[in-house]
């Protein structure tokens, strides 16, 4: 491995970070998905982003990677590599390609003059003739010849490239797999200008997953015993429901295709009634449709989980592309006073593991769950340490003593013993109508405010534990930030320490209910906080005003999607000033 | 051999609906024939929606969820599909499973899930006072919504459920809970999704439904056994005939499963599995 290269700057991580773009059908994704496959063979860690166009085949797209000795999920500042395999639609996603004069950009003289956007930068640019190059192999492709140049500019074993190659495209058979191999060849052979810097290879022993946001909330909700899901499906929320089909019929469950959002929570509700832990999943404009329903489920108090794999919106939006802009439809959405439970996962691997706590919680709770997503954490690919499970919940408080049973007890936890259907003795009618103890209709006063009192009191009164939220590091500024920016607060913090300026991160997994004394005392001795979201109208920045107590000094980082903040833009926004 | 009786699958709660009401009869149908069954009342579940006729569960002693208005037979076929074992029953009005629930009642009936489905048809939305339904004719002129009417052509209900693939339809008459009760057991007994279109009067709103009972006729003939003869035969229907119109023979949606695997054992799938050299 070549290693006479320049150690990466002290302040950034040693990682790389690649784009390789092109239009549909030239391979941009799958070579993408090789490389990162590759570079977990050899020990490393990673993530691989998306940037699609809407089109349903063949629109141009960008596979965009960052790979490190060391656990990465963070977005990063600028691309190292540019491997472009053509320039068709190449201004759509060039926002989120950011390139600097430290970038080398790979670009194909057959395919006309580089974009004014990638020559403005000042990126280096080298030709890679990868379409000619391909051209004289039979069978031979442009992606397989730029993987081979990628694998030699970030000193990957080409035998890896092509291993994994074989293994992914195998049954594409034998001719197919020596035309990739003679083009990786080409490519690795190809005269090139080294990167600025390079990747330390450190062959790792750790165990590794690799796996989608979405392929981990699925897991998750396996691993906490849901066995039903009702679901349509959105963009970019089907990759649960994919994973989840085969799935849960392997282990004794069911996935069902519904007619719409409406039937689809309103399935999951009468599994659940039926004694089934039940999930559905959605994005923003299904989340719209199933909030009647979320209601039904806390009057009814019928334990479910919804996962929102959240996207540009309001309306259709941006689809494919993501935004925290649904926090204040799951906070507030429901009419009538409505506890519920709301939380968030802030990485890749903790989409599994705050996917099960949610399960858990709503059953224990007997209670909705949302669980807030986003298309940046559900549609990247990573490599990352084995999520730890989710922390332990009681579950389903069934009742023992039926002569006593009253479905809506008011009990001093909050929580009434329930019956599932087929006990004996226990029948009951649950409601979405207020209800006397018994479960009978009820119009009056004294049973409504009883019954909302202990609605309220179950989740107020549950000790959800250190849990409720991720907290790092010391000093006086606090980046107070929630889901999938948390990769990049923590590698901000990281950075302002190596710097020498202590920075504390507070991710909240838990957002409803509020935990005011639990976040007081994480901000003990903070005296300036940075708020860091994806939201233009600041959701969370006013989710915070409305339920915490927050140091005088807050600055507020709140940009719209699709474009992710990057940790230097949070380094640049942390108030070092008094 | 049941000990039970009907009375046992009735709870002592008494109806909001007036006196009059078509509704009362259902229940007493409904429980005569589960007693006639013996089905065990913690093995059924009845489900409804919203409306005067949703809320049949408060009234009879098997589990029971009321839910929000139209989504009954959604979530009668999450607690089927959870829960094979379960007798499931949905119940509601016109409005509910034809209008706000409409598009529910045709994948329903596509779907197939082994459900019977007690649609409660009194041609008026009765919770909210008298507007007109889906099933309303064009020129009721009652509603001070519609004062000229809906001005719109009913839903029918047979047509309807017939060209959506339905396995059972069977149309009875709460003036005869007798033989209402006969038709519920028997769509209970089909082993698919089974509708029991009842003829339900209001006589708060539509008084002039007393008259039903002189329209109601019974259907003699064996019932129509394929979807083209059916439609052919009660194209031409008033929507009055009743008894068992059509039952076919059509497999019911079931997914498999197999409890063959850990959800750990799949999370080996994750693995990356390192460079052997």
């Amino acid at each position: 491995m070549d290693t006479n290269l320049p150690p990466a700057p002290l302040r950034a991580p040693p990682a790389l970070a690649l784009a390789i773009t092109g239009s549909g059908g030239a391979g941009a994704m799958r070579a993408g998905e090789i490389l990162l496959a590759a570079a977990a063979s050899a020990g490393l860690y990673g993530r691989m982003t998306r940037a699609m166009g809407p089109q349903i085949r063949g629109g141009e797209a960008a596979a965009l990677l960052r790979l490190a000795p060391d656990a990465i999920e963070s977005p990063p500042d600028s691309i190292d590599l540019l491997i472009a395999l053509d320039w068709e639609n190449f201004a759509r996603f060039a926002d989120e390609i950011p390139l600097t004069q430290a970038s080398l950009v790979l670009a194909d003289p057959d395919q006309g003059p580089v974009p004014q956007a990638v020559t403005a930068s000042g990126a280096r640019i080298a030709a890679l003739p990868a379409k000619a190059l391909a051209r004289a192999i039979p069978g031979g492709r442009a992606n397989m010849v730029a993987l081979g140049a990628a694998s030699r500019l970030l000193g990957l074993p080409r035998e890896l490239l092509a291993d994994t190659i074989a293994h992914q495209l195998g049954a594409k058979g034998e001719e197919a797999l020596a035309a990739n191999r003679a083009a990786l060849d080409r490519g690795a052979a190809a005269e090139l200008p080294a990167l600025a810097r390079r990747l330390t290879l450190r062959p790792s022993a750790a165990p590794r997953w690799q796996l989608s946001g979405n392929q981990a909330t699925g897991y998750g909700a396996l691993a906490a015993g849901v066995r039903f899901v009702a679901a349509y499906p959105i963009t970019p929320a089907t990759e649960v429901l994919e994973y989840l089909a085969p799935a849960l019929a392997e282990t004794g469950g069911v996935l069902v295709q519904a007619e719409d959002e409406l039937a689809a929570i309103n399935m999951t509700i009468g599994a659940s009634f039926a004694g089934t832990p039940a999930l559905t999943a959605t994005s923003g404009p299904g989340l719209a449709l199933m909030v009647e329903a979320l209601g039904l489920a806390v009057a009814s108090e019928t334990p479910l989980v919804v996962v929102d794999v959240m996207r540009g919106g309001p309306s259709t939006g941006i689809p494919t592309k993501s935004e925290q802009t649904d926090l204040n439809i799951a906070l507030y959405g429901l009419h009538g006073d409505a506890p519920h439970l709301v939380l968030a996962p802030n990485g890749i691997g903790d989409c599994a593991r705050t996917t099960a706590w949610a399960v858990g919680l709503a059953e224990t709770l007997q209670v909705p769950a949302l669980v807030l997503s986003d298309q940046a954490l559900g549609q990247s690919r990573a490599v990352i340490a084995p999520p730890p499970p989710a922390p332990p919940t009681p579950g389903r408080l069934l009742a023992e003593d039926l002569a006593a049973f009253r479905r809506y007890d008011v009990t001093p936890s909050g929580i009434s013993p329930m019956t599932l259907p087929g006990t004996e003795g226990g029948a009951y009618v649950a409601d979405g109508l207020e209800h006397t103890p018994r479960g009978a209709p009820s119009a009056s006063y004294t049973d409504h405010a009883a019954q909302l009192a202990k609605r309220a009191r179950k989740l107020a009164v549950f000790d959800f534990g250190a849990d409720w939220a991720d907290a790092e590091g010391a000093g006086t500024i606090a980046i107070l930030t929630w889901g999938s920016p948390t990769a990049a607060a923590r590698e901000a913090a990281m950075r302002a320490r190596a710097d020498g300026l202590a920075v504390r991160v507070i991710s909240l997994r838990l957002l409803a209910p509020a935990q005011p004394a639990r976040l007081a005392a994480l901000l003990t001795g903070v005296t300036r906080v940075l708020v860091v979201e994806q939201s233009d109208g600041a959701q969370f920045h006013r989710y915070l005003r409305a339920f915490y107590d927050l140091p005088p000094a807050v600055t507020v980082l709140a940009r719209p999607g699709p474009l992710p903040i990057r940790p230097g833009e949070i380094l640049a926004h942390l108030p070092v000033q008094e | 051999m049941n000990a039970l009786t009907a009375q046992d699958y009735k709870s002592d709660l008494k109806p909001i609906w007036c006196p009059g009401c078509g509704d009362y009869s259902v229940v007493t149908a409904l429980a005569k024939a589960l007693a006639e069954l013996g089905r065990k009342r913690e093995d059924i579940a009845l489900i409804s929606g919203i409306g005067c006729s949703s809320r049949l569960p408060a009234y009879t002693a098997v589990y029971g969820f009321h839910g929000v208005h139209g989504r009954a037979l959604a979530v009668a076929t999450g607690v089927k599909l959870a829960r094979p074992d379960l007798t499931v029953l949905a119940a509601g009005g016109d409005g509910d499973g034809l209008s706000i629930g409409g598009n529910h009642f045709l994948h329903a009936c596509r779907r197939n899930v082994d459900l019977t489905y007690l649609l409660m048809d009194n041609q008026v939305y009765g919770m909210t006072k008298g507007q007109a339904s889906p099933t309303t004719a064009p020129d009721w002129c009652e509603s001070k919504l519609t004062p000229h009417g809906p001005e719109i052509a009913p839903v029918m209900p047979l047509p309807l459920a017939l060209a959506a693939g339905v396995g059972f339809f069977a149309r009875g008459f709460s003036g005869d809970p007798n033989g209402l009760a006969r038709l519920i057991a028997a769509a209970i007994r089909h082993p698919g999704f089974a509708v029991v279109h009842i003829l339900s009067p209001c006589i708060t709103f539509r008084p002039e439904q007393r008259g039903w009972k002189q329209q109601v006729r019974a259907f003699e003939a064996p019932p129509e056994a394929t979807q083209a003869a059916a439609l052919a035969r009660f194209a031409e229907d008033d929507g009055f005939t009743t008894g068992v119109l059509f039952a076919a023979t059509r497999p019911a949606f079931m997914p498999a499963r197999a409890a063959r695997r850990t959800p750990e054992a799949l999370a080996a799938r994750f693995a990356v599995q390192p460079c052997s050299d």
